[in-house]
């Protein structure tokens, strides 16, 4: 039953990162909205891997190595949007500006 | 098998070696990694050559608890262009990426990021674990952005964030089907999901990977992020990311389709991936045919040839009993990647003389450039004949394959795509020739070392000899070849 729980919360979360994602112009926001994704779904393979009594130990590696990768995107993004901050004084894409 | 080995550690090792070494070595290094990777890349083609893929299971652990890498005939001529891209950048790169010239900071980071590129598209080529390949694009994508903002100008970090968004939502996109497929099968190895149980979540997992790799392909209509940083990166850069960097993820796509889950191929699925891939090629070179700088030029030009590779879908194994070759589809869509490769590189490099001779690459400002760089002209016209898919070209061998396969299929709509691309191509890439050629010149441009221009001329017609020596790249692509790309999905 709590698995189920886990993974509907990780399908919401994963759900809400991906209208982010997309949706949203602020740069920083949407870096937010791609670890949330990201979070959502290691919490789904997490409750995916506990099925059926024993702890399956694969998936919990497999999310330790997403997570590190997710953390080196989310450094990389958020180091370029502070640099386009910086030399634009914006934080949206040019085009995506929604006051030019 | 050492040299797959070497294929893997080294360009990681240099990576680091570089961000220690004081300034004046890093050129060196980076010089003598390409050599020994291009050596490395040239043993382990001979001796897939000679007995079959190889095959390497790291630590000794078999799948499902172990990774498993596969060199066969495909990944091992991806790593061989690969390596020859590499070594001509690099050599390119010493003239173009001097501190002197593009400052301190993009000098030094040019070299660790080529390095980690490098390193990160061998071990796509030869993955054989979906969850290794998603560390393996990751690490692709993460330095092909960083490539982009080299520059860090306002409108290159643009492009860069932009190029990033559509990765990050690729990437989250593939890790979902990666998710559904081990909850469904408990594996992730491609050799043990081909001979799965069929479960429930196996299409929504096959599409959600799908939709990520297409994504980071850049095939239409998701390759708005393509041109502007493509042409936002410095030369050497937007060599080996126009050239190399869509190959990988197409590669997975092809490793998905083709052997993991080919049962999943439904005709609506693989006629949907080709629609795709015909507007890409009508409309990139549409595109391609309205713009007024050269780099723009050719980063369009890569959207159209891209949109090609995803013919392959319905057209393999197309007519299989008619045609005097198996898998000609197949093979024609791996020799159009490995000659696109070539002479995308050989353009962009050229290009980047260009802005180096005269500061700009608008076509007024390219007026009359032949006379001071025939060189260079020779190797934008050399590439050019390739991508046009021209005799006696690689591109020419692959559009034929291509071709007749559609033809023996019935696919004439298909056949029609691949003649007007080829049109289309000779149309965008008559309008920079045009100008090279013209008899007046504006200025004076600036002199170029004579070894600078070799480059790209050299890697142009390799793209030519790849047509003219075509038997052997065709047998070497044909080793380890899985099933369905003879018999169609």
């Amino acid at each position: 039953m709590s698995l189920t729980v886990f993974a509907l919360t990780g399908a919401a979360l994963v759900g809400l990162g991906v209208y982010g994602l997309l949706a949203l112009p602020h740069l920083l926001r949407r870096v937010i909205a791609f670890n949330l994704t990201g979070s959502g779904l290691f919490l789904f393979f997490g409750a995916a891997g506990a099925r059926g009594g024993a702890v399956d130990p694969v998936p919990q590696a497999l999310i330790i190595t997403g997570i590190v990768v997710a953390l080196s995107a989310s450094a990389l993004a958020v180091g370029l949007v502070v640099a386009l901050a910086r030399s634009s004084g914006k934080v949206v894409l040019p085009d995506e500006d929604p006051a030019p | 098998m050492t040299s797959l080995v070497v294929l893997l550690t080294l360009p990681l090792v240099a990576a680091l070696a570089v961000l220690a070494l004081p300034e004046r070595r890093r050129e060196p290094l980076g010089l003598l990694t390409v050599a020994i990777g291009l050596v490395a890349a040239l043993t382990l083609a001979a001796s897939v050559w000679r007995s079959g893929p190889v095959l390497l299971t790291l630590g000794g652990w078999t799948p499902p608890l172990g990774i498993a890498l596969r060199a066969d005939g495909l990944a091992v001529a991806l790593i061989l262009m690969s390596a020859l891209v590499m070594s001509a950048v690099a050599l390119a790169a010493r003239f173009e990426m001097r501190a002197t010239r593009v400052g301190p900071r993009a000098a030094f980071g040019f070299w660790v990021l080529m390095a980690l590129l490098w390193g990160a598209l061998n071990a796509v080529y030869v993955s054989r674990d979906l969850f290794n390949l998603y560390v393996g694009i990751e690490l692709l994508s993460l330095a092909a952005v960083a490539l982009v903002a080299l520059s860090g100008t306002a409108k290159a970090l643009a492009a860069a964030l932009r190029y990033m968004i559509f990765a990050l939502v690729g990437s989250v996109l593939y890790l979902a089907g990666v998710v559904l497929t081990y909850a469904a099968h408990g594996v992730l190895d491609i050799g043990l999901l081909a001979a799965r149980m069929p479960a429930e979540s196996d299409a929504l997992a096959l599409g959600l990977m799908t939709a990520g790799l297409l994504a980071k392909t850049a095939l239409f209509p998701f390759h708005v992020w393509l041109p502007t940083a493509h042409a936002a990166a410095p030369a050497p850069a937007s060599a080996l990311l126009s050239a190399l960097v869509p190959k990988a993820s197409f590669l997975i796509l092809i490793r998905l389709w083709f052997e993991a889950m080919p049962d999943l191929a439904s005709s609506a699925a693989v006629m949907m991936l080709a629609v795709l891939g015909s507007i890409a090629v009508i409309w990139g070179g549409v595109l391609a045919l309205v713009q007024s700088r050269l780099k723009l030029i050719v980063a369009y030009s890569t959207v159209a040839q891209l949109g090609y590779l995803f013919l392959i879908f319905p057209l393999a194994g197309g007519g299989g009993s008619v045609q005097p070759w198996s898998a000609g589809a197949w093979t024609g869509a791996m020799f159009l990647a490995l000659s696109h490769g070539l002479a995308k590189a050989a353009m962009f490099l050229a290009a980047g003389i260009c802005i180096a001779a005269v500061g700009s690459d608008r076509l007024g400002d390219l007026r009359g450039l032949v006379r001071h760089l025939p060189m260079t002209v020779a190797a934008l016209a050399l590439a050019a004949i390739t991508l046009a898919g021209l005799p006696p070209s690689g591109g020419f061998t692959a559009k034929y394959l291509l071709m007749t396969s559609a033809l023996a299929a019935g696919q004439w709509p298909l056949a029609l795509v691949l003649v007007g691309g080829g049109l289309l191509a000779a149309a965008y890439l008559y309008r920079p020739m045009a100008a090279l050629f013209a008899r007046e010149a504006r200025i004076a441009p600036r002199p170029v070392p004579r070894i600078w221009q070799a480059v790209p001329l050299t890697l142009a017609a390799s793209a030519i000899l790849l047509g003219l020596f075509s038997a052997t790249p065709f047998d070497l692509l044909q080793i380890g070849r899985p099933e369905p790309a003879e018999e169609g999905l």
